[in-house]
């Protein structure tokens, strides 16, 4: 089994083909089913050992896993994107997901310091500045307050950016895997804000966590008094260290860096900070030596999870085009796709549910007919903003700004099914 | 206890919120934290100084600190060791094919960099330098560039009046920057032109993380 994911992987030609085979005699994989396939076996006269003797009890497993054959669904780091891994970033498993919940053990993250493990009885979140009051609350003070439960991506500002030159990363994970949407439970920060109540003066806020770098970012009193959350769980259960436990912010739509995790201030003020992460990063630098500052918004973007780098299509015949679409803006309108490199395009039906800063779904049945196809997809959000190609998007930006790459991402199925990570112009 | 409780009380009446009332006895939801508990966790700084504490530092005195605390990623004089950030030079490259973004070349405000070493400097060991160690580590950083000279005082009064080379480096985000409007559904380009495979670049992660063997 130990070549199977290796199998699996986007990588050299030759590393694939050659572990091909030892896939197929293991079994049990993607590649080595599609493999098979041609002669597939009758069903065997035995029976397995699965059918015949007892499993683990329901003691075996207090806190469950997956299946050990999924063990190829994990988040993965590219080494040499950052000199050390306490400040990186890894990627979610977009290619092998499904739905629009992403699963919180591989739910992508991005430390600036390490993951923090905080206990949370010594954790404290303060609220102070501009306010009639300052206060200082408990995890067990914040769970005693009006609570709303919201679905919400969060994806990193980053996300892309290695795409900027061309195409890179040969890997749907790589080039799109910086986002994942949850289920989030909490506060609104305008029930804390109201609490504490706001001076007239009050413009913006810093929030801070308790993390080894003490992240600090501004956002303007409006989105504070919007959609400005304060978490303590996602997806059910309470947030995991990675994602900020035991309270973390989140800004809906907002490039992530901002939802700050393990939230333990915030300040409100007058003026912006001009913190680390809005002017020497999370800014985006121009061909003219100019940048802009406080992008904070996720534009529209999309990306095709099958097929995909990852996949191989398995012989002419009947499949699903399987993707996601978002915009911080809100909610997506329109998805099209392309099997022509964009020559022309056609509407795919969107998933329910279909909501605002929310990862969203399609669906598209497509015959493939064996020959090299190049595949793409486009989304359109309630705005009017369109995804943009990468011309469009260099044109605008040049190729240096790393952040707020959105640009269409286009696959090529080659004739032999292998899916390749391409740009067209 | 009554005080927070009565604070409580007035300010939900006052912006007219949908709570329960808050009933004498009630366990209050949080409390009112003195100033010092404010002051230990409150450390950022702001462009126009707010938040600077008392202290000073000079390049000369920096020197010394830098060479202890910071050369090992960053270099002797901020050039960087192996793929650590470089803090040094820069200027004039941002119009170019590979813009190197340092505090001089890049960052707007210096008040950025006493804020930034002070929370989360040295890596791996964050908010373990004085307030003059700090002061006297941006003096020293923006002296390797002739930002400020080698006696120059650094200080809540002297750091805020720097201006630094890019200050005027940064525009407010204009986007939507690409073209607006309704989609090309039908021959909207004329010949498509692979310009680039991902594969030919070799880059991509080779997976290690293999499952366990049966």
């Amino acid at each position: 089994m130990a070549e199977d994911s290796r199998g699996r992987r986007a990588g050299a030609g030759l590393d694939r083909r050659s572990l091909l085979g030892g896939a197929a005699a293991a079994g049990g994989s993607i590649l080595a089913a599609a493999a098979a396939r041609a002669e597939e076996p009758a069903i065997p006269a035995e029976l397995p050992d699965w059918s015949r003797y007892l499993g683990p009890g329901v003691d075996d497993e207090p806190y469950g896993k997956p299946s050990k054959h999924e063990a190829h669904v994990v988040r993965r780091n590219v080494a040499w994107l950052t000199p050390s891994t306490e400040s990186s970033i890894n990627f979610t498993p977009l290619p092998w997901l499904n739905g629009i919940i992403t699963p919180n053990g591989v739910f992508f993250e991005r430390h600036h310091g390490g993951r923090a493990e905080i206990d949370p009885s010594a954790h404290r979140l303060l609220i102070h500045g501009l306010v009639e009051k300052p206060l200082v609350l408990t995890i067990e003070d914040l769970k005693r307050l009006p609570c709303e439960d919201r679905i919400w991506f969060l994806e990193c500002a980053a996300n892309g950016g290695m795409e900027w030159r061309g195409a890179q990363l040969n890997g749907c994970q790589f080039v799109r895997g910086m986002v994942g949407c949850a289920q989030w439970t909490g506060v609104r920060l305008k029930t804390l804000l109201d609490r504490v109540g706001l001076k007239p003066n009050a413009k913006w806020v810093l929030a801070e966590g308790a993390d080894a770098s003490a992240l600090t970012r501004s956002f303007p009193i409006e989105k504070a008094l919007d959609d400005a959350f304060v978490a303590y769980a996602q997806n059910g259960e309470a947030l995991r260290p990675g994602q900020g436990y035991p309270v973390r912010l989140v800004l809906p739509g907002w490039e992530a860096n901002m939802s700050v995790k393990w939230l333990r201030r915030i300040e409100v003020g007058d003026a912006p900070w001009y913190t680390r992460w809005e002017t020497s990063k999370y800014t985006d630098l121009l061909p003219s030596g100019k940048a802009y500052k406080f992008t904070w918004v996720q534009e529209a973007n999309s990306v095709i999870t099958w097929p995909a780098p990852e996949h191989k299509v398995d012989g002419p015949g009947e499949y699903v085009i399987r993707g996601l679409a978002w915009s911080g803006r809100g909610r997506i309108v329109r998805v099209d796709l392309t099997f022509d490199g964009g020559k022309n395009w056609v509407t795919a039906p969107l998933e329910e549910p279909i909501l605002p800063k929310a990862l969203t779904r399609f669906y598209y049945p497509w015959r493939w007919d064996g020959s090299s196809t190049i595949i793409a997809s486009r989304a359109i959000d309630e705005t009017g903003y369109v995804q943009p190609t990468i011309a469009q998007l260099r044109k605008a930006r040049g190729v240096n700004s790393i952040y707020h790459n959105n640009a269409i991402i286009t696959w090529l199925v080659n004739s032999s099914g292998e899916v390749e990570n391409v740009q067209v112009a | 206890m009554s005080r927070s409780r009565e604070l409580l009380l007035v300010g939900a009446l006052g912006l007219a919120l949908p709570l329960a009332p808050v009933l004498a006895g009630d366990r209050p939801i949080g409390r009112v934290p003195s100033p010092e508990e404010i002051a230990r966790w409150d450390i950022d700084v702001r462009p126009d100084g707010v938040g600077l504490p008392p202290g000073r530092g000079t390049a000369a005195e920096g020197e010394e600190v830098y060479a202890a605390r910071c050369a090992h990623c960053h270099g002797e004089f901020g050039e960087a060791v192996g793929r650590w950030p470089v803090l040094i030079g820069g200027q004039g490259t941002l119009a170019t094919h590979d813009p190197v973004k340092t505090p001089a070349s890049y960052w707007p405000y210096a008040t950025t960099l006493f804020d930034y070493t002070k929370r989360a400097m040295p890596f791996g060991d964050a908010q373990s330098l004085s307030d003059d160690e700090v002061y006297a580590i941006t003096a020293f950083l923006l002296a390797q560039d002739g930002i400020i000279g080698e006696d120059f005082v650094l200080d809540a009064t002297s750091l805020p009046r720097i201006v630094m080379p890019n200050a005027d480096g940064f525009i407010d985000d204009p986007r939507p920057d690409v073209p607006a409007g309704e989609p090309c559904m039908k021959d909207c380009v004329a010949e498509v032109v692979i310009t680039g495979h991902a594969r030919n670049i070799d880059v991509t992660p080779e997976d290690t993380a293999r499952p366990a063997a049966d």
